[in-house]
């Protein structure tokens, strides 16, 4: 049931080019939040920023000038070191101006370093002490269950959060109440603060282990529109159990110069760098040419 | 002078309450039988969910059903409500401030068979250390009655911790409670004891053989750690000789760190009463 306010689900079918355009312009956001010589986590955030856009700008019913809209779908981001993906989107979605994006973590500032739901519009957990996302998720999901409501709760996860074992904790719980409402989306982008994750601590096999906690598991290109769109229409489809999207992703996607390097998980710009990743994601096609693909 | 088991007045309250308000649901971590939420699960299979002994999870799940405008009471033994789901309570929780309500079961060391394991000796400690949190204790099973329907009411994150054992009532039934308050429930001219959780009896007990002695010990209840009414605490030790806090928890962090908070800048004699720095052990006779 959608709410005529809504701007970002009226469309019947998804723009992706459009929805590519927004991408491209979410990691811009990141880059002049992270800014120059300030430590910001552009990796985490370039890596899920596809994702993140399909789920504000086309499959989530959501309202921005509405925030605590009852049937909303829910979004949670439990790798909440990758606030900048949603504070992002949160700010081009219309919950807050655009200036106060420039003014993430400053003293005072309504966008704190991890999610915090009483600071910012549109944020609905707080999150970031990691693999605590997903059990609030699955907590929301069966809050909704009770009062029948149709909403779906959408839980973005890190590959490296896989090593808290509260994960598994939910994964086990979310499949033992059957939450068929909530949507667990892997950021699978294999790097973690100290390292690839199958060098530091390998929780593989992904698939396996999460279609043996009882989900239901899909594996796409993180960064592929299209496939994305796709999946988040498929798993609806899905009752009875919870559903897990493993997205495979780069980190610091779009940004060619970060992508697949560890040091930009917490890492700072130079000018020049700063400088050419915002002339590339203004000008340069390279993030929807990878979607196209 | 009646006597009840708190955790069966819970777990019976909890019933009524759910009874009343269709937004209380209740999260139990394989301990029903013990903590007294099984009567809930009989009464309300639909609003009870068993977590499994999964303490980290439990309480995570509980700050999402408060997101959806649930009351979530947490179940399970204080030493692992507090201790195991630390960080879920700080971060989840009380940093947004949400209403989900925890509950400690056979805190202190009233799980005497179990040992240091199982022995809460420093979850008020833990508690009332985190901004944003609110720390209870009654002290028998009347008063565990009213502190539990207070909770349900209140705005923000509760901790409430209750014993395993039998107490004898100190309490008048159905007695008035706001959170914050202490209460005098023995006048006394000599000394005051500052008493929580089944040491408030024992005041009592103990205020009996000083009569004989001719000292007059003033007994009051604070129930209510956290917050705290300070001004009432520090008049109710007006014009005594003395100050005695009395608590079944470490002397660190508990009701004798927060008497002395109160007190703190002047000259007032004060002993405490409670667990020295160290673990309890097993205790079967």
């Amino acid at each position: 049931m959608l709410k005529e306010t809504n701007l970002y689900s009226a469309a019947e079918k998804p723009d992706i080019k459009r929805l590519q355009l927004i991408a491209r312009r979410i990691r811009l956001n990141i880059i002049q939040m992270v800014g120059v010589g300030q430590r910001g986590h552009l990796g985490g955030s370039c890596s899920i920023a596809d994702v993140v856009t399909a789920l504000y700008f086309s499959k989530m019913r959501h309202d921005p000038a509405n925030p605590s809209w009852a049937d909303r779908d829910r979004f949670l981001l439990s790798k909440g070191h990758a606030a900048l993906v949603q504070y992002s989107a949160l700010a081009e979605c219309g919950y807050f101006p655009r200036e106060e994006m420039l003014k993430v973590k400053r003293c005072g500032s309504m966008l704190q370093g991890h999610p915090d739901l009483k600071s910012t519009p549109g944020i609905e957990a707080n999150t970031g002490s990691l693999g605590q996302g997903l059990s609030i998720a699955c907590g929301i999901a069966a809050g909704l269950r009770i009062d029948g409501r149709n909403s779906r709760v959408y839980c973005v996860i890190g590959d490296g959060e896989l090593d808290e074992g509260q994960i598994w904790e939910a994964a086990m719980a979310a499949s033992a109440f059957k939450l068929d409402n909530l949507v667990a989306i892997l950021d699978c982008n294999g790097l973690q603060a100290m390292g690839r994750v199958i060098e530091r601590f390998n929780t593989n096999p992904l698939p396996e282990k999460w279609r043996a906690f009882g989900w239901h598991v899909l594996e796409i290109d993180g960064h592929n529109m299209n496939s994305i769109i796709g999946a988040l229409d498929e798993v609806d489809g899905i009752i009875g159990k919870p559903k897990m999207i493993i997205a495979r992703t780069i980190k610091g996607a779009g940004i060619s110069f970060a992508e697949n390097r560890v040091e930009f998980h917490n890492g700072q710009l130079d000018r020049a760098q700063f400088e050419a990743a915002c002339a590339s994601l203004a000008a340069d096609p390279y993030v929807s040419e990878r979607n196209d693909r | 002078m009646g006597i009840q088991n708190p955790r069966e007045v819970y777990g019976r309250t909890l019933v009524e309450m759910g009874r009343e308000n269709p937004n209380i649901v209740v999260l139990e971590a394989d301990l029903g039988k013990s903590t007294m939420s099984c009567y809930f699960e009989q009464a309300f299979p639909e609003r009870f969910f068993e977590m499994g002994i999964a303490e980290a999870n439990m309480t995570s799940f509980a700050a999402g059903l408060s997101l959806t405008g649930k009351i979530p009471f947490t179940n399970s033994f204080a030493v692992f409500a507090a201790g195991r789901a630390f960080d879920q309570i700080r971060q989840g929780i009380c940093i947004p401030g949400l209403n989900v309500r925890i509950v400690g079961s056979s805190c202190g060391l009233s799980d005497f068979g179990d040992g240091s394991t199982h022995q809460s000796v420093e979850d008020i400690a833990i508690m009332r250390a985190i901004p944003n949190m609110t720390v209870l204790v009654p002290a028998d099973g009347n008063e565990t009655r009213v502190m539990t329907r207070a909770m349900a009411d209140y705005s923000g994150p509760v901790y409430m911790r209750i014993t395993r054992n039998d107490l004898p009532d100190v309490m008048p039934e159905n007695a008035p409670f706001a959170i914050g308050k202490p209460h005098l429930i023995r006048q006394g001219g000599d000394v005051v004891a500052f008493a929580n959780g089944q040491m408030v009896s024992a005041a009592l007990a103990a205020a009996e053989i000083l009569k004989a002695d001719g000292i007059d010990l003033r007994v009051v209840n604070v129930s209510s750690m956290k917050p705290v009414d300070k001004a009432a605490i520090a008049s109710l030790a007006d014009g005594m000789k003395g100050i005695i806090t009395a608590e079944e928890h470490s002397l660190i962090g508990g009701l004798a760190s927060l008497i002395q908070e109160v007190f703190q800048g002047r000259c007032v004699p004060m002993k405490a009463i409670g667990i020295e720095d160290r673990f309890g052990q097993s205790a079967h006779s």
